[in-house]
Parts: C-alpha cells; sequence; structure tokens
C-alpha cells in the first residue's frame, strides 16, 4: 500500500526524522493559510498523488509570496498529473503539501529496500540525490552505497557511520546521518514498510540534515496489524475495480483488452493472459481468485469482470489444488442468475473436484463453451470474441 | 529414488483442525502419505482423521518420531510455526500458508541459516513424490511415478505441467513448488540440485515467473552444472510493470525482473523455453530426443 508523502513526513515527526515544517491543504484557502501561519520567505507547494516523478511533471512549485501560493494553489488543485509512474491518464491532485522552503546546500538519496537475493533489509544511499535513483544505478552504479542489515541485530552504528563517511559527510553531518538512519530503520520494522526513499535527503548550509521528500511503501500482507498505516489509506487513489476485488480477496488488475480472465492461482493467471496473447487475442485483467475464495466471492468476481464494459468474452481457467472446482462451478452458476450474460464463456475445469464441477454446469442453463485444456479454452475464447467484434 | 520426501517421511499436520488442513490431511492420507502427527495448540488429546493432535511440535516429535511438516496455519501465526517446526529439528518444512508479512520471513530465514532444517515456501502447493509421499494441496490424481523433477514458484503451473507430462507418458520423479514470495526457503538453485544429484531424475521442467532475478542465477548455475536437459517456462511476458501479480513476489520494478529478460538469460544459457504454458512438456520431451535422452523408452515403461 502506497501513503501520500504528506502522510509520511508525519510518520517521520513521530520518530524525530527531520523533516521541513508544513501541512496538507484541500482547498486554496486552506493552502494560503497554512502558508501565511509558516510565515516563511519561500513556500514550496507539491501536488500530492501516489507517483514519483512528481517534480518533472509540473507538480512541485515554488513560491515567493502568498499570492504566488494562491495562484499555484489553483492551478494544481483538480488538475490531472501525468507523470512516468502514472497510468497514461493520470492523476487528478486532490491535496497539497504546503511547506517552508530550505535552504539546500547538497542533495542525496537515502533508501530502505528489500534486497530478494538475501532476504535482508537494504540501506542504500547516493550522493547523487535529487536524480531518478533507477538511472543512477543503470549508468553509475558506483554512486550507489550499501550496507545489508542483519535482522538480529538491526542497523548498526559503524554500518550507518560507514554509509556517512562513504557519503562524504563532516563530522557533524556523520553523527546526525548515523542516527537519522536507525531512526528510518525503527520505522520501517515497526510499519512492516516494504520500501522507504528518501529522494532528496538534503544537508543545508548550517550542516543540518532534512528529509525533503518521503516515499513510503507498505506489505499490504501485515496491513492487518498496522492500524496506523492503514487509516492512510487514499481509495481515490485506486482502481474502483480493484478497490471492489480486494473486498472478496480476490487479486484483481485491470489491463487493456476485452477478454476476461478468472483464474487460480497467480502463476497460472499471467501464463492465461499470456496465452490469450500468443493467440492474438487481449486480456482484459488479471484475476486470481486465491486459493480459499468461497461461492459468493467466485460469484463477485464475475461480476466484476463483466462490469468492464471492454470485456467481449469470459475465458474461466481453473487447475483445482486448494481450490475446488466445485465453488468455482457453483460461483459462476450463482453469478449467471442474478446477472445477465451476452458474451460467450469458455471454461476449462481440471484437478480437486473436477467431475463435481463439470456436474454443476452441466446442470445449469448456463451456456458454456467447455475446453478440454487452457490451450484449447485460450483458442476457442480468442476465436469467439473476434467473431463478436 | 527422489528428492526432499519419500515412503520414509513422517509426516506432522500443523494447524492440522482447521479446515483446510482437515481436507487434505484426509486426501494426503488417501494418497499414502505417512501422516502421524497433528498439532494445534489446546485440542492436544483430539484425533483428525485417526491422526492424533498435540499442543505442541515438541510433544508431537518426540512422541512420534515425525521428520517432516507441513504449515496450515493463518499467515498471521504462521512464521511462528515455522520456527516451531525448525526448533522441534524436523528435517523437511513445507509451509502451504500464503500471505506471510514479508517482515517476518526474512526473521524466520535468518533464524533457519544455523540450522540444518530445510524449508520449502512458503505460499506453495507442497512436493510430490508420485504413488510414495504427497504433502501439501496438489491434486493427487494427475501424478505418475517417473524420471522428471519439476521445481516451480506457481502451484497451479505446477499441476499444469505435471498434467502435460502424464499425458505424454512421462512420470514424475518428484515435484516442488517453492512458492511465489520475495523471501523463501528453498530456491531454484536448491532444487536443481538436487535433481542433479537423484539418479532417478533424468529431465527437468523449470517454472519461473517475473519478479527478482532468482530464475537468471538458476539459469546461469545450470550451464555451469546441470548434468541433465532443463526445459522452461516463465509466466508474465504480458505483465504490467510495477504491479503486483498475484504472488508478492510478482513485480516488475526498477525495469528489473520482466518475463524478457529471464527468457533471454535462460535462453542463452541452454534451457529450452516453451512459447506457452501448455507445451510446457512437450518442449522437455523434444529436448530430450534431440539430446538423445532415453524418453522413447520411458515413455513406453
Amino acid at each position: 500500500m502506497n501513503i501520500h508523502e504528506y502522510q509520511g513526513k508525519e510518520l517521520f515527526r513521530t520518530y524525530e526524522i527531520p523533516v521541513p515544517r508544513g501541512h496538507v491543504a484541500f482547498s486554496i484557502d486552506e493552502a494560503v493559510s497554512i502558508a501565511k501561519e509558516l510565515d516563511s520567505g519561500v513556500v514550496v507547494v507539491k501536488a500530492q498523488i501516489h507517483a514519483g516523478g512528481r517534480g518533472k511533471a509540473g507538480g512541485v512549485k515554488i513560491a515567493n509570496s502568498i499570492d504566488e501560493v494562491r495562484t499555484y494553489a489553483k492551478e494544481l488543485l483538480g488538475k490531472t498529473l501525468v507523470t512516468h509512474q502514472t497510468a497514461e491518464e493520470g492523476q487528478v491532485i486532490q491535496r497539497l503539501l504546503v511547506e517552508e522552503g530550505v535552504d539546500i546546500q547538497k542533495e542525496y538519496y537515502v533508501g530502505f529496500v528489500l534486497n530478494r537475493d538475501t532476504g535482508r533489509v537494504s540501506l542504500m544511499a547516493s550522493t547523487e540525490g535529487g536524480m531518478d535513483i533507477e538511472e543512477v544505478a543503470e549508468n553509475t552504479p558506483e554512486k550507489i552505497l550499501y550496507e545489508e542489515i542483519d535482522p538480529l541485530v538491526g542497523l548498526t552504528a559503524f554500518q550507518g557511520r560507514r554509509m556517512a563517511f562513504g557519503l562524504g559527510l563532516g563530522k557533524k553531518g556523520v553523527k546526525q546521518a548515523v542516527e537519522l538512519f536507525q531512526k528510518l530503520y525503527k520505522l520501517y520494522q515497526d510499519s512492516d514498510a516494504s520500501i522507504i526513499e528518501i529522494n532528496p535527503f538534503i544537508i543545508t548550509s548550517e550542516e543540518k540534515l532534512i528529509a525533503l521528500d518521503a516515499k513510503l511503501n507498505f506489505d499490504d500482507n501485515a496491513l492487518y496489524r498496522q492500524e496506523r498505516i492503514r487509516g492512510y489509506r487514499d481509495e481515490s487513489e485506486e482502481d474502483p475495480k480493484e478497490l471492489e476485488a480486494g473486498k472478496y480477496d480476490l487479486s484483481y488488475i485491470a489491463l487493456e483488452g476485452n477478454i476476461g480472465c478468472m483464474v487460480n492461482g497467480a502463476g497460472l493467471a499471467m501464463a492465461t493472459m499470456d496465452i490469450i496473447k500468443h493467440y492474438g487475442g487481449s486480456p482484459a485483467n488479471f484475476l486470481d481468485v486465491g486459493g480459499s475464495a468461497t461461492t459468493e466471492n467466485v460469484s463477485n468476481a464475475f461480476k466484476i469482470l463483466l462490469s468492464d464494459k471492454n470485456v467481449k468474452g469470459v475465458f474461466v481457467n481453473i487447475f483445482g489444488g486448494i481450490m475446488k472446482c466445485d465453488v468455482i462451478a457453483a460461483g459462476i452458476v450463482e453469478a449467471l442468475e442474478t446477472i445477465e450474460m451476452n458474451v460467450p464463456l469458455v471454461v476449462r475445469l481440471e484437478g480437486t473436484n473436477v467431475e463435481k464441477g463439470r456436474e454443476i454446469l452441466e446442470n445449469s442453463s448456463a451456456k458454456v463453451i467447455s475446453a478440454v485444456s487452457m490451450d484449447d479454452g485460450a483458442k476457442k475464447i480468442v476465436e469467439v470474441t473476434k467473431q463478436g467484434c | 529414488m527422489s528428492i526432499y520426501v519419500n515412503q520414509q517421511t513422517k509426516l506432522v499436520v500443523q494447524g492440522i483442525t482447521g479446515s483446510t488442513a482437515k481436507f487434505h490431511t484426509k486426501l494426503m492420507k488417501e494418497y499414502g502419505t505417512n501422516i502421524v502427527a497433528g498439532v494445534t495448540p489446546g485440542k492436544g488429546g483430539e484425533t483428525v482423521e485417526g491422526v492424533p493432535v498435540f499442543n505442541t511440535m515438541t510433544d508431537a516429535v518426540k512422541k512420534t518420531g515425525a521428520n517432516a511438516s507441513v504449515i496450515y496455519v493463518p499467515a498471521g501465526v504462521a512464521a511462528d510455526a515455522i520456527l516451531e517446526a525448525a526448533e522441534a529439528n524436523v528435517d523437511l518444512i513445507i509451509c502451504i500458508t500464503e500471505h506471510i508479512p514479508i517482515g517476518d520471513m526474512i526473521k524466520v530465514k535468518r533464524y533457519l541459516e544455523n540450522k540444518d532444517t530445510v524449508l520449502i515456501g512458503p505460499n506453495c502447493p507442497g512436493v510430490i513424490t508420485p504413488d510414495q509421499c504427497k504433502i501439501g494441496i496438489m491434486p493427487g490424481y494427475i501424478h505418475k511415478k517417473g524420471h522428471i523433477g519439476v521445481v516451480s514458484r506457481s502451484g497451479t503451473l505446477t499441476y499444469e505441467a505435471v498434467h502435460q507430462l502424464s499425458e505424454l507418458g512421462m512420470g514424475q520423479s518428484t515435484a516442488v513448488g517453492i512458492g511465489g514470495d520475495p523471501v523463501n526457503g528453498t530456491s531454484f538453485i536448491d532444487v536443481l540440485k538436487q535433481f542433479n544429484e537423484d539418479p532417478d531424475t533424468h529431465g527437468v521442467i523449470m517454472i519461473g515467473e517475473i519478479g527478482g532475478t532468482q530464475e537468471e542465477e538458476a539459469a546461469r548455475w545450470i550451464e555451469e552444472n546441470m548434468k541433465k536437459p532443463v526445459a522452461g517456462f516463465i509466466s508474465g511476458v504480458t505483465a504490467p510493470a510495477g504491479k503486483r501479480m498475484g504472488h508478492a513476489g510478482a513485480i516488475i520494478s526498477g525495469g528489473k525482473g520482466t518475463a524478457a529478460e529471464k527468457i533471454n538469460v535462460m535462453k542463452a544459457s541452454g534451457i529450452a523455453v516453451a512459447d506457452t504454458p501448455s507445451t510446457m512438456g512437450e518442449t522437455l520431451v523434444n529436448l530430450m530426443e534431440d539430446l538423445g535422452k532415453p524418453s522413447e523408452q520411458q515413455k513406453r515403461e
């Protein structure tokens, strides 16, 4: 789960990680009154959306007067921002972070991420702050420093020092940096974060370290024990169909095509999209119904699929293991009793309780084109959806 | 021969009184797996499907001599269940549970570094040696005894590969699901090493997916060390970047972990990569025939 920059900075404040003074604004008037309260010469107005690259896309403005704050707030609120990380249609700006400008001596990058190769968290930092860190990794990998963290002892002070000296910080800066790295790691642990990135993290001319940005992402699997983080959720930043699917424990991702897919298992669900493409079709979605879905969940999954107006046909591809074929079949039948299905439906069932599942479909009034294999099913759905066009 | 599990495996089911565990305990027993105990705290003294239930892993192992465990407990308590099994010194832990917090798995992995216990999973279908021992949630009937090893990050694609092999008359030595989480126990390379040393395994299908670099590392290992033909498949060619595709580990981030890159490295390492998920079995059979391995003879067996 992603959160906004201003929410990340709220968390930073709780951990005494220095950030600029500032506040979130939902309206132009709020932005102006925050700026007045800040009473700093320069005020930064930052669009709050769940995507990086806001600066380049024109979502960050430097205001030198209260009038300029008003102008920029008016310009940004309600505007659609398209960055290299948003979807093509962009994201509407509904919140602004209004904060004091700070005197930047030098910019750095600091990040905590999971290293999948070692199964441990890494502290990463670079003197190339303010840049796209992926580009730095690609072009000048030697400019990124790493410290691998042993989960039993946490981030040690010597690792923090090694990193800080590696960044070329002075004596005053090193002391602050070590504390800051350790506080960030504590936040990472306490909040079940999966990414914490500060880009840039800066040093002022008085050698004071400040987090100018805050990009945080959290492990969805741990949200059940993270009440504060759950409270930061902004559903307006998420795809409505994906949200709806989440309510029924379904893993759904909207795509551009016209063949709705309902599959069990993430690997098979991806492979089903791939094989549809292979035969010249185009998947409308990724949908993994998971292993513990009930008939009701399956029925809801079906409704979500059909709510996509682009869908010209549906392919159900099930290889039951923990998921039972009869549960899927009953869910399809239940869904078709309550909603009208005007597009062809191809079903392939195999695995646990397959005979029961096939029987349920045969004894129902559902119009089903059955397939004997994934290959057969993919060919059939591509063929019938082409005819429909 | 086989890897990880066989007729000598004596299994404990952790969380045996839950509905999923009960259902699969029944299916595993029917398949012939030797289940000697179950564990559910507070339910000690009960029986499930004729299997005695204990309060702790320590009791279960002490009383029954169990050497393996399978975990079906909910995600929030699964890491503790893995630690409990490791502390009771079983040789093998297979964790089926999905959605375990990554932070928990980071600690578990660190704890296991100093242990001989092998962890398979989490978020996996389990391990099966056909006609000997089935541990997990895979449908037993699609498997056939034979000489092909299968290793996969995806449960349902493992079934798909096994099913194709069986239909082609190619049985399996052992099929191993290593799970779809970013931090897990046994890796592709760990399993490939076992298959390489197993005289009963003549060829291998390796099934990967987007996210991470495990497949690339495995491919390089195969190129240098593998004595047996390997066919592969990678799912997620059509997956958009930056989206988590069901599995916690299946995500393309920062341009890394794409299917195209994995497929390229695998092909360059001599692995025959199937074009579609429905030709995984066929791809291996063709490769083995090209190499003059005894696949025809196997088909007649």
